[in-house]
């Protein structure tokens, strides 16, 4: 796929997530990559991103894959916040800015 | 409103906390040890006359003015150069000492012109209050003998006189009125500590001159006006001084250049600017200042400055000036029918660093109240976004942690990836001082910035990365620490949390961080990177500055977290010395981040799914604001390409120029169906705009800029708006329109209104900042007097947080086809994209932006110093003159971006930080190769440009 088109970037974009998360202790991976996409991604850009999953050779890494599962549909229900000590949650309490 | 005229104590305070108590023509007077007698003389209300001192630099004693006579000790020392001891006795007049000091004035004055009446410097000339204050009624020499006076004597040419010195655009050095002093010397190492000025020769025959015998602009001179301020004649003189005359009033305001956010005294005639002084009790500049701040502020008077609101239907259509109402309307009526057409999220809007505090609140509150949803995002997002998130996720709060004051006692700086000497003068300034004293340093940046090595200051390390390769190299200083036990362990056990700590060290402590393995990916030698971590780590109070060449990388979050996690491991958080601190761009960059100008939070740092915030705002503002995080800049961008998002309105920003990937920035704003631009000039982003709504500058508007040190600095209106409106006006006007229902009729509520939402601000208010002249932030009742240092006894997110940094390299890989790495900057005389700096007399230092690169890649490559290059990556290519200099390593090549005909952001690519999308602009692979003109791109970029500039009715609107 190229990465000219937003959805190349969207894709290039979760993978980059991915790669911090992946250095990271194992319990937070996962978590950690939902949770920076459910704060910082605006509905538009997840709507894409489930569309991508979905279609599946989207070129997503395994990570970003499992953290679907926990990611917010766009207009749906919240989910509720897992309290994992997590580094995004961890910022959500404290009041930060990205 | 009175000239504020500041009390000249004569010689520095003395921070001694032993307190002498001598007395001084009868008045008892206590003053802490170390003090001269001249100052504790001022401090008892008794002014010694004096010449060659001045309270912003040690006492030097060669006037010899300032005598006075001590009971029991012989002669008359001088006051400036004697401290204070207890219980002595001082006379200031005696008859003795008006006798010596007429004729120490009569010798002065019998070198001097007197055409006092017709001199710039009348009414404010130290030299004529003294003549006056010790009675000088006659001069009995004439000028017939030896003089520096008078171009002939007698018809034969006199060598000691030289003419003016008109090359510095600001301010004229004129020799015949010098009277010696070194005040203008001293000013510049100590002040500035730049070294361009020397005394030449000696006795009658010295001189001041610039440099080996320059004139001033061709010398090494900065143009920071700090000899000027120092020179008590009118020997070194601001030209606006010489053509306008003495102000009459002054106000004390805020510059609107750089994050340093430096305090300075707007003198005034009328509403004419006549200078800009800085400001002695500014907390962050303590009376120092440099080129842009103090000199360049012609632009607010620029003939190219667009005064009348302007819309047009096709951005292929010239503009059409109309009224405020008519473009106020059109552009309410547009973003609802936009709304209406493609949806609520299809409009948003970008806020600026540039305007104030209020300005920035009222165009998000804008977005979440008027517009209904996220979409608004500020120019912090190409610079400091990832300041915000690796604070925050390492320390618990966005922003750094010192005052700048801290400077001062600090004893191994560590400065990464930022270039304070031109990007952030005044700090620069205030550390190169504390070098002076013996504190060390340690560089870590790609090119010999020129903190590595000037005069009297000297690195320990200078650690030439490759770019790219900060989180690596970082990390590996780490590696040093944690494995060769240099760690604080008792720091880390009281304020972070120890299993972390040791996950972090397990971490690091892996064999490919170790300097001798970073050394093969980042060109380091690994004994360089042992020593600076040794150095940083025993060396006493070690502090850590750092700038954009941090941010602006596709792992710019996980830098600032190695660096947080560096100053926790070596225990420098929380106490006067340490610290992390960010060196911020734009003036208002820190400001614009606290007041919610990011799609994810309310300001306060709040994110927008969080009810209970929300609710407040809701309550206040009587609507639902959306739960969802918006669009970042780049997000809208794509958006826009894709065809859902339609509409945005920019305040003070030019994206086009300062964003990346320019041709995908031009693409995203040419498939909009309305842009609003608002801003003082017809900018880049302009060039694609269908609404043009003329802005105001600093000085025609009340507010406040927050600084790099989270200091809340007020900004005050000297003039009236030129173009009819202050920007928060505009925008409150641009909600009426809307159909909201604002009524602020000062900046001072919109303050308010922030204070009463906002818990770190709970106690701003105008006439607080009245009372204490700035506080830093947080400021409520926990902190009353704001917070100077933060995280003093813990961290604010409780306990520290250690993260792991992984070095990935990035996407963007040198290859056959691009080998070299172009990294970008910025220069002392020019700011960011350079739209206000360019339209000063600024452009003497910088007409153009030029390609450093190493003499090694040039002469490959057939390159001459001077000649046109063309610069090309895999996202488009430019041309631009070529700079050969060994400050940059081969494979390196650097630009600045100031000029919009470069086209820098043409070069640069998409790629940015995983975390906050902030661009990758410090590492681009590139080929350089010589070339005769300017590219294609160029070229019709030009005629696009041109043609877009057009305003029906009117010539050419000349960039
Ligand atoms: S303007 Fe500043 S740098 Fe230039 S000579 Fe004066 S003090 Fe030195
Ligand atoms: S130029 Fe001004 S400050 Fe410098 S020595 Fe002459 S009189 Fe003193
Ligand atoms: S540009 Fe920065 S350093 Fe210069 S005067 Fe303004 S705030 Fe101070
Ligand atoms: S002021 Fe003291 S010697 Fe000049």
């Amino acid at each position: 796929m190229s990465l000219d088109n937003t959805n190349g970037k969207l894709v290039r974009m979760a993978n980059q997530i991915a790669t911090f998360f992946k250095s990271q202790p194992e319990a937070e991976r996962i978590q950690g990559v939902a949770t920076h996409i459910n704060k910082f991604w605006e509905p538009r850009m997840r709507k894409a991103f489930f569309e991508l999953v979905e279609q599946g050779d989207a070129g997503f890494d395994p990570i970003v894959i499992s953290a679907a599962a926990i990611i917010k549909r766009p207009g749906g229900p919240a989910q509720p916040s897992e309290a994992s000590e997590h580094i995004d949650s961890a910022m959500l309490e404290a009041g930060f800015s990205d | 409103m009175p000239l504020i005229s500041e009390i000249d104590f004569g010689t520095p305070a003395s921070r001694s906390e032993k307190m002498v108590t001598l007395t001084i023509d009868g008045n008892e007077i206590t003053v802490p040890e170390g003090t001269s007698i001249m100052r504790a003389s001022m401090e008892a209300g008794i002014e010694v006359p004096k010449l060659c001192a001045t309270d912003m630099m040690d006492s030097f004693g060669s006037c010899r003015l300032c005598l006075v006579e001590i009971e029991g000790r012989g002669g008359m020392p001088a006051s400036c150069t004697t401290p204070v001891a207890p219980g002595i006795k001082v006379s200031t007049q005696t008859q003795r000492l008006k006798d010596v000091r007429r004729g120490v004035m009569e010798l002065y004055i019998s070198d001097h012109p007197l055409d006092c009446l017709t001199c710039a410097a009348n009414g404010d000339c130290e030299l004529q209050d003294m003549a006056g204050a010790v009675g000088l009624r006659d001069v009995r020499y004439g000028y017939d003998g030896d003089n520096h006076v008078k171009a002939r004597n007698d018809g034969a040419i006199n060598i000691k006189w030289s003419p003016k010195d008109e090359t510095n655009p600001y301010f004229t050095f004129d020799p015949a009125k010098c009277i010696v002093c070194s005040r203008c010397v001293r000013a510049c190492e100590e002040v500035q500590g730049t070294f361009a000025l020397t005394i030449e020769g000696r006795g009658f025959d010295s001189r001041v001159s610039a440099g080996m015998h320059e004139d001033f602009l061709s010398s090494e001179c900065v143009s920071c006006g700090a000899c000027v301020q120092a020179c008590p004649t009118a020997t070194l003189i601001e030209k606006s001084v010489i053509e306008i005359g003495q102000p009459e009033h002054s106000l004390v305001t805020t510059c609107a250049y750089c994050g340093v956010g430096c305090s300075f005294k707007a003198e005034m005639r009328g509403e004419e600017l006549v200078r800009m002084v800085p400001w002695k009790d500014g907390q962050a500049n303590r009376g120092h200042s440099c080129v842009k701040g103090r000199f360049a502020y012609g632009y607010s008077t620029h003939k190219e400055r667009i005064l009348n609101p302007m819309i047009r239907e096709k951005i292929s259509d010239p503009w059409r000036e109309v009224s405020w109402e008519e473009a106020l309307a059109h552009t309410a009526a547009e973003f609802r029918r936009l709304q209406y057409q493609y949806g609520r999220d299809s409009v948003g809007g970008i806020t600026s660093s540039r305007c104030t505090n209020e300005e920035t609140y009222l165009v998000q509150k804008l977005v979440r109240a008027g517009f209904g949803n996220n979409n608004v995002d500020t120019c912090a997002r190409v610079c400091h976004s990832p300041t915000g998130y690796g604070l925050g996720a390492t320390f618990g709060t966005s922003a750094g942690t010192q005052n700048f004051d801290s400077v001062e006692h600090t004893d191994v700086v560590m400065i990464i990836g930022a270039n304070p000497t031109d990007g952030h003068p005044v700090f620069a300034s205030r550390l190169k001082k504390r070098l002076r004293q013996g504190a060390k340093l340690i560089v870590v940046d790609p090119r010999r910035i020129d903190m590595v090595s000037s005069p009297h200051v000297k690195a320990s390390h200078h650690l030439p990365l490759r770019p790219g390769t900060n989180v690596a190299v970082v990390t590996s200083l780490a590696h040093v620490i944690v494995t060769e036990g240099l760690y604080d362990e008792k720091f880390i056990r009281e304020r972070c949390d120890w299993s972390e700590f040791e996950d972090w060290a397990a971490f690091v402590a892996e064999p490919h961080h170790s300097p001798e393995e970073v050394e093969k990916l980042s060109g380091v030698p690994a004994e360089e990177i042992r020593g600076a971590a040794r150095l940083f780590a025993t060396g006493g109070n070690g502090s850590i500055y750092y700038g954009l060449g941090v941010t602006e990388h596709s792992q710019g979050s996980t830098t600032v977290m190695a660096i947080a996690n560096l100053a926790m491991a070596t225990g420098n958080i929380g106490r006067p010395g340490v610290g992390v601190n960010p060196l911020r761009g734009q003036n208002n960059v820190q400001g614009s981040c606290d007041m919610g100008s990011f799609p994810h939070e309310l300001p306060g740092y709040r994110h927008v799914s969080d009810d209970a915030t929300r609710d407040i705002f809701e309550k206040l503002w009587g609507v639902t604001i959306s739960n969802e995080p918006g669009l970042r800049i780049p997000n809208m961008l794509d958006a826009a390409v894709d065809g859902s998002f339609k509409g945005i309105y920019i305040q003070g920003e030019d994206i086009l120029q300062s964003d990346p990937d320019t041709k995908h920035v031009s693409a995203g704003l040419a498939a909009m169906e309305c842009v609003v631009v608002q801003d003082l000039f017809l900018n880049e982003t302009a060039n694609y705009a269908h609404v043009f709504l003329p802005g105001s500058t600093f000085l025609e508007k009340d507010g406040t800029f927050t600084n790099a040190e989270r200091r809340i600095n007020r900004v005050r209106k000297v003039m009236t708006p030129r173009n009819g409106y202050a920007d928060w006006e505009v925008t409150q006007n641009l909600a009426k329109a809307m159909g909201l229902d604002w009524n602020y009729t000062h900046p001072s509520e919109i303050m308010d209104e922030i204070a009463a939402t906002t818990p770190s601000f709970a106690m701003v208010s105008y006439s607080y900042l009245e009372k204490m002249g700035s506080v830093q932030w947080p400021c409520n009742e926990k902190a009353p007097l704001g917070s100077p240092i933060m995280h003093v006894n813990g961290f604010v997110r409780g306990k520290g947080k250690f993260i792991r940094t992984e070095y990935v390299a990035t996407d963007e890989k040198t290859g056959p086809r691009f080998p070299l790495l172009l990294t970008t900057g910025r220069i002392l005389s020019q700011y960011n994209v350079g739209a206000q700096t360019r339209r000063t007399d600024n452009v003497v230092w910088h007409e153009e932006d030029r390609l450093e690169i190493h003499p090694n890649d040039a002469e490959l490559r057939g390159v001459h110093d001077g000649s046109w290059v063309k610069l090309m990556s895999r996202a488009g290519d430019t041309t631009l003159r070529a700079l050969i200099t060994e400050r940059v390593a081969p494979g390196v090549v650097y630009t600045t971006f100031h000029h919009p005909t470069t086209q820098a952001n043409v070069i640069t690519t998409d790629f940015s930080d995983w975390a906050t999308n902030c661009p990758e602009y410090k590492v681009t692979a590139v080929q350089v190769s010589p070339s005769n003109g300017p590219s294609q791109w160029q070229v019709d970029y030009d005629e696009q440009a041109r043609q877009s500039r057009r305003i029906a009715g009117k010539m050419e609107a000349a960039e």
